[in-house]
């Protein structure tokens, strides 16, 4: 076993661990911090696959951002979360079961295709070169129409986001 | 008797070439121990990285030693006093005996804090500003690792350190530190947005996400050919690390210490540090991206001075941001958000947008008119937005200013002046 | 080296675990967390399959691919804390089972 299975092991048994933690913590606060750890396990797994870029972005994105705003929707909705009793819904066995019987199909799917032995090539310099994928997303033969279309989707997001979250002028009276 | 001369002279260039460039000759030096004891190339490596980055942080937490004796000496001439100046020529040793006493203190644990998030958020913060230390170049051969992505590298480290914030706020089981974990939400999350926007002009003229590289090309500092965007940046630095006049997660005046107010000790302290820490990497980061970072004459070929040219311009940057912390007045928190939402981050956008289109415009062998050009650009920007905010938001006069209402003062039975206004009247 | 199933089976089980956490958690909030698990298990399988089969092209749609998944990611969790908090507002509750206005 080379040392890095050994590392792939180890952080992969520390992504999934915390990810189970962070779907059966009683506390909501506890399970945002759980899904840090696993966000933080999933970035490891980006840099052992050579996407320095997105191991660094994930930790951005992810942890910087999305983690902290759950965080926060977590402390604003503290109120009703006595986090008390169960935090689940009764037939939690079944979607377990469920969710088993699917986890085992898809690894004999994955197991039974040919190509899940490939051995990956070197990869060229190129391909981690940011400057190439930076042009391939603003080519137009590229992929010029989905990054316009996911900055209007931020846009559109920016707008719909605060509008839901904002207190409305009326309910502020009653 | 000229063997002697020619050797001392050996050895002199010898000591010149260390000071020259120390870390390539130290790295030469245990290289050649290494494999002389037997050691192969992948250990020698981990074994050299693993004292490099020792070397770096202990270098860091050292330097911090002196940055908060600088702070509070600085601080103290600027409220008129003298700062500490009992332990040690003038007062050098205070810190020392503070950590003294902060290592002896006792860790009190508040009940109903939740033990793992109260515990794990010091050890967050330090360790997010001394990741920082990483990626900065300070000189051409001094440096921690110039990876492909250092700058969003930069602030996704950042990020981490406002986890710790947030875990100690939540984690202390007290309102005045859960005020400020929320504070510290919006404060940092809302500051990255111009500071990411405004990041991405040094990476537009270098053609590099590398701080080294960045360092590298800097022919011209950045700050002369982007003015406006390295202010922005500076502004919005300093917000990251809630200092004053945007240190609300700490406002002693209004949430007693903030944060860490449950905190006691070495947990304390490790707060402190990475307060102090986090403004000098700022300034090396400030120094690095917009200053030259270590480029100077001279600095190519002797690295050391390199270090020395990045010292000066990150103690001078450092030197702003405490003369901002003790001369300028804390914000309120809806003017801190107002501030960075509807002033910074449309500022820092179009900043963005017009640099662009004149960084594409001009070839950049035209030096002189890039900067020309950028420096009418920026202030034409600087002045139509503050048109704009007087237009749109004009100075409301406030008519009353305040009406003597004296809350605090029991009612009295007889007030003085009625009593003397009815004296006449009860005499006759 | 490390078998590109390793990594397929390690998306395979979290996506699994995330969705486990939408289905069984009564809280808007913690369904989101499951949300994000299983976001993050798409990124692991997309970057896996750009890193072992791209082939000799220097391809980039895998990294194009998780770039755009990252967006979606940050404006699907921008939303959908906006709605819990707005269903906050108006129902005092995040509990999925207690928000059941629409039941006759």
């Amino acid at each position: 076993m080379s040392a890095g299975q050994v590392i792939f092991l180890l952080v992969g048994a520390v992504t999934l661990g915390s990810g189970i933690a962070a779907v059966n913590a009683r506390k909501m606060l506890h399970a945002a911090l759980w899904l840090v750890l696993s966000l933080l396990g999933v970035a490891f797994i980006f840099a052992l696959l050579e996407a320095s870029f997105f191991a660094v972005v994930q930790v951005l994105v992810y942890i910087g951002a999305i983690a902290i705003l759950i965080i926060f929707a977590v402390m604003l909705s503290r109120s009703s979360l006595t986090d008390e009793g169960t935090q689940t819904n009764p037939r939690w066995w079944l979607a377990a079961l469920g969710l088993l019987i699917l986890f085992v199909g898809i690894c004999a799917a994955i197991l039974l295709w040919p190509k899940v032995t490939s051995i990956p090539a070197p990869l060229p310099a190129s391909a981690t070169d940011l400057a190439t994928l930076g042009k391939e997303l603003v080519n137009p033969n590229g992929y010029l129409v989905p990054f316009e279309l996911s900055s209007i989707l931020l846009l559109a997001t920016l707008v719909g986001a605060i509008y839901t979250a904002v207190e409305k002028k009326e309910e502020i009276k009653k | 008797m000229a063997v002697i001369w020619q050797n001392i002279l050996t050895f002199l260039q010898g000591v010149l070439r260390f000071i020259g460039d120390p870390i390539t000759i130290l790295n030469q030096w245990l290289t050649g121990v290494l494999s002389g004891w037997g050691a192969n190339a992948t250990l020698i490596q981990v074994i050299l990285a693993i004292l490099g980055g020792a070397s770096l942080v202990l270098g860091g937490l050292f330097f911090t030693v002196f940055l908060i004796w600088l702070e509070r000496k600085v601080g103290g001439r600027f409220q008129d006093r003298l700062g500490p100046n009992r332990v040690g020529p003038w007062g050098l040793f205070q810190p020392l005996a503070d950590m003294v006493k902060i290592f002896t203190k006792e860790y009190i644990t508040p009940t109903g804090a939740d033990k793992i998030p109260y515990n794990l958020a010091p050890v967050l913060s330090v360790g997010a500003v001394l990741a920082v230390i990483a990626v900065i170049p300070f000189a051409s051969t001094i440096f921690g690792v110039n990876i492909n992505v250092g700058v969003v590298y930069l602030m996704a480290v950042g990020a981490i350190g406002e986890l710790g914030i947030i875990m100690a706020g939540l984690g202390s089981n007290n309102k005045y530190a859960l005020i400020a974990g929320f504070r510290a939400v919006a404060n940092l999350i809302s500051y990255e947005v111009p500071m990411v926007l405004v990041l991405l002009i040094p990476v537009m003229f270098s053609g590099s996400l590398g701080m080294n590289d960045i360092a590298r090309s800097q022919n011209v500092w950045y700050i002369f050919l982007a003015p406006l965007s390295a202010a922005i940046f500076f502004i919005a630095s300093i917000a990251e690390n809630s200092r004053a006049p945007f240190d609300l997660i700490e406002a002693d005046s209004e949430l007693v210490a903030g944060f860490n107010v449950e905190y006691s000790g070495l947990k304390f302290g490790m707060f402190y540090v990475a307060d102090f820490l986090h403004s000098a990497t700022a300034a090396l980061i400030f120094a690095t991206l917009f200053l030259g970072g270590w480029r100077g004459p001279g600095a190519e070929s002797i690295p050391i001075l390199g270090f020395i040219y990045l010292s000066v311009k990150a103690t001078v940057v450092y030197f702003l941001i405490l003369h901002i912390r003790f001369t300028v007045p804390r914000f309120r928190i809806d003017q801190m958000m107002n501030f960075n939402w509807k002033f910074l981050t449309p500022l820092a956008l179009v900043v963005l947008a017009a640099t662009a289109v004149v960084d594409k415009a001009i070839p950049s062998n035209l030096t002189a008119l890039r900067i020309g050009v950028n420096w009418i650009v920026n202030i034409a920007i600087w002045v139509a937005a503050d048109r704009l905010v007087r237009v749109v938001a004009p100075k409301r006069v406030v008519p009353e200013v305040a009406r003597p209402r004296p809350l605090a003062r029991p009612p009295l039975a007889n007030p003085p002046q009625a009593a003397a206004e009815h004296e006449p009247g009860g005499e006759a | 080296m490390i078998p590109l199933s390793w990594y397929l089976i390690l998306a395979a089980a979290l996506m699994g675990i995330g969705l486990y956490g939408v289905i069984t958690r009564k809280n808007l909030v913690g369904a989101l967390i499951g949300l994000e698990l299983m976001l993050n298990s798409v990124n692991i399988n997309l970057l896996a399959f750009w890193r072992y089969l791209h082939y000799a092209q220097p391809e980039m749609d895998g990294l194009v691919f998780v770039a755009l998944a990252f967006v979606v990611a940050a404006a699907e969790t921008a939303v959908g804390l906006a709605l819990i908090i707005s269903a906050y507002r108006s129902r005092k509750t995040v509990d999925v089972n207690e928000m059941n206005l629409l039941k006759g």
